[in-house]
């Protein structure tokens, strides 16, 4: 039977294949979390996406209205579980600045080390995660095996292993313990070493380099506009990192600090160490751009942490003892953006003047993040969708809150 | 950024449409009508010399005492306020924007208050308007996509309002 223009079934379909509905998620290894990916498909080809949250939402907001900042302290552990210590930070720093606190010299470096450690464990998994979506699975384990020794270093500072509670309202609940900066000092230089294994391994990998570059490519307006931050908004050439560029209270913290923004800048990223040459056939805004930025901050973050560690022993004084737990709280209100390791975290703090603030609001970073999803994947292939979303590096304890 | 020769200038340029300013809080802020907000947010991100290019969160905070006595005592009557925080990349400054709304439209119980959408200025407020429309019950008008984002499609009620009562079950689920 030959199908003439009148035949209906050609008509119906207009001579293309079946559009699908793919649903990818809530429980897919990666989605990173419970997130579920709503894809149109025609064929192998994406034609729209649509991302649906709120799987792992536990009402942290209104929890924060019932009770001290302080007390919530370990809900924003619990937010961006992968970086406890630096939401830990971002919500002390949005009291203080309500408060007008200011902590002392030594607790200001003690943040700047265990923020910045965080920093490092943070991406750590952030990039052996985002191998494990494209399919390799040892970077994972050697991203594990290091970050292992920087959680029992955090263990040893606070007790706990991924839910800090260690930075607070005031400073820190405990001085870091005697022997602790030797051990971290001779942590970084076990470690430095490792992270050319970690190129060899991933970022100079043919297959890695095919699976990334010149995949979901943002502009820098686009960025912009979509409010992204973090490696995602630097890895489109975007030059902004709060700690050179955010509020006073913050970048307070980083005075005496050298460091250099992770951005391309005329082509080339800052030349201040020894790593791999970015392969020709990237386009700035790609995955690996996004993933490659991640690296580098992670060599920056090491030598944050020295820089740190020297000042650390010298600083005389506190470490900045916690405020009391129901310290009253001034009669305004203060929003405050900390650069975490997914981006932008701010923190917006609202009161009467009780102890218990009349609105906590958080304003996570992996939330703008993961809504350029959207747009980004239009176009591409199903199997580009993880390589996508994997470099945005969301979190979806933070997303949902 | 917000000193008062710039409010100054805003009120100029926008008349009514600026409402108010309050320069004495950590974050100064200044107070624009629900009518006016697209017009000065688009003012705000085209014009050169302020180049708010970036919104960094839009939320709202409901004003009212659950408890009577406080009620009594308090120096503000019950609203709604919708904060907007900008940045500009190009300059590195920042601005606080608020909207007074009234908590039910109309002082109608349900119905939710209107507010125009910036999201065909700043993509980001596209998310951050649904998560306030879910959580705080403000109904985004013009808005491409307002649907729950955080909350299951079928939630009732809006869970920051201050007088929000969980449910007592959802699907067989026990609430309270």
């Amino acid at each position: 039977m030959t199908a003439t223009i009148d035949d209906p079934r050609v008509i119906e379909f207009d001579v293309r294949t079946d559009e699908m509905l793919v649903n990818m998620g809530p429980q897919h290894p990666s989605t990173h979390g419970v997130l579920r990916l709503v894809l149109r498909t025609d064929g192998e080809v994406v034609s729209e996406v649509t991302p649906h949250i709120g799987y792992l939402h536990r009402c942290a907001e209104k929890i924060g209205e019932n009770l001290t900042p302080r007390q919530w302290i370990p809900y924003t552990d619990r937010m961006d579980y992968l970086a406890g210590m630096n939401m830990n930070l971002g919500w002390s720093l949005a009291v203080e600045k309500l408060m007008k606190y200011e902590p002392p010299e030594k607790g200001r470096h003690l943040r700047v080390i265990i923020s910045e450690m965080g920093r490092i464990a943070s991406h750590l998994v952030g990039m052996g995660a985002y191998g494990l979506d494209l399919g390799s699975f040892s970077p994972f384990l050697y991203a594990f095996r290091e970050r292992e020794k920087i959680l029992d270093l955090f263990e040893e500072a606070c007790g706990a292993r991924l839910t800090y509670s260690y930075l607070t309202v005031g400073g820190a609940t405990a001085d870091l313990p005697p022997g602790w900066l030797q051990k971290c000092s001779a942590f970084l230089d076990q470690f430095e070493p490792i992270i050319a294994e970690y190129h060899t391994l991933l970022t100079t990998n043919a297959i890695f380099v095919k699976r990334t570059a010149g995949i979901g490519v943002m502009s820098p307006e686009m960025a912009i506009n979509y409010g992204t931050s973090g490696p995602v908004l630097r890895g489109s050439g975007v030059d902004h990192d709060l700690r050179r560029d955010g509020e006073e209270i913050y970048t307070a913290m980083y005075d005496g600090y050298a460091f250099e923004v992770i951005v391309e800048k005329n082509g080339h990223y800052p030349k201040d160490h020894n790593y791999p040459q970015v392969p020709s056939d990237t386009v700035l805004g790609d995955c690996w751009h996004r993933f490659y930025v991640r690296m580098l901050e992670v060599m920056q973050a090491i030598d944050l942490v020295r820089q740190g560690i020297e000042f650390y022993s010298t600083a005389k004084g506190s470490y900045g003892e916690p405020v009391k737990l129901n310290t009253k709280l001034p009669v305004g209100e203060a929003y405050l953006e900390t650069e975490a390791p997914r981006g932008q975290m701010g923190f917006y703090i609202v009161s009467d003047g009780s102890p218990i603030p009349w609105r906590a609001r958080a304003r996570s970073s992996s939330f703008c993040n993961l809504s350029v999803t959207g747009p980004l994947c239009a176009g591409c292939l199903i199997a580009d969708v993880p390589a996508i979303v994997g470099s945005l590096d969301i979190v979806m304890g933070e997303i949902d809150r | 950024m917000s000193g008062q020769s710039f409010v100054d200038q805003l009120k100029q340029k926008f008349g009514d449409k600026i409402s108010g300013a309050n320069l004495e809080n950590v974050d100064p802020w200044i107070e624009v009508t629900a009518e006016g907000i697209v017009e000065v947010c688009q003012y705000l991100h085209d014009e050169p010399s302020l180049a708010f290019d970036y919104l960094n969160s839009v939320t709202a905070v409901d004003y009212l005492h659950t408890d009577e006595k406080k009620a009594a005592k308090s120096d503000w009557q019950p609203h709604l306020e919708v904060v907007y925080h900008l940045f500009s990349m190009q300059h590195k400054h920042s601005l606080v924007l608020k909207v007074m709304l009234p908590r039910w439209l109309n002082d109608e119980v349900g119905k939710l208050p209107q507010i125009p959408t910036v999201s065909h200025i700043w993509m980001t407020a596209d998310w951050h308007e649904r998560e306030m429309y879910d959580l705080l019950g403000v109904e985004v008008t013009g808005h491409p996509n307002l649907r729950r984002i955080l909350c299951p499609e079928d939630w009732v009620g809006h869970p920051l309002r201050k007088d929000y009562e969980m449910p007592l079950e959802y699907h067989g689920i026990r609430g309270r």
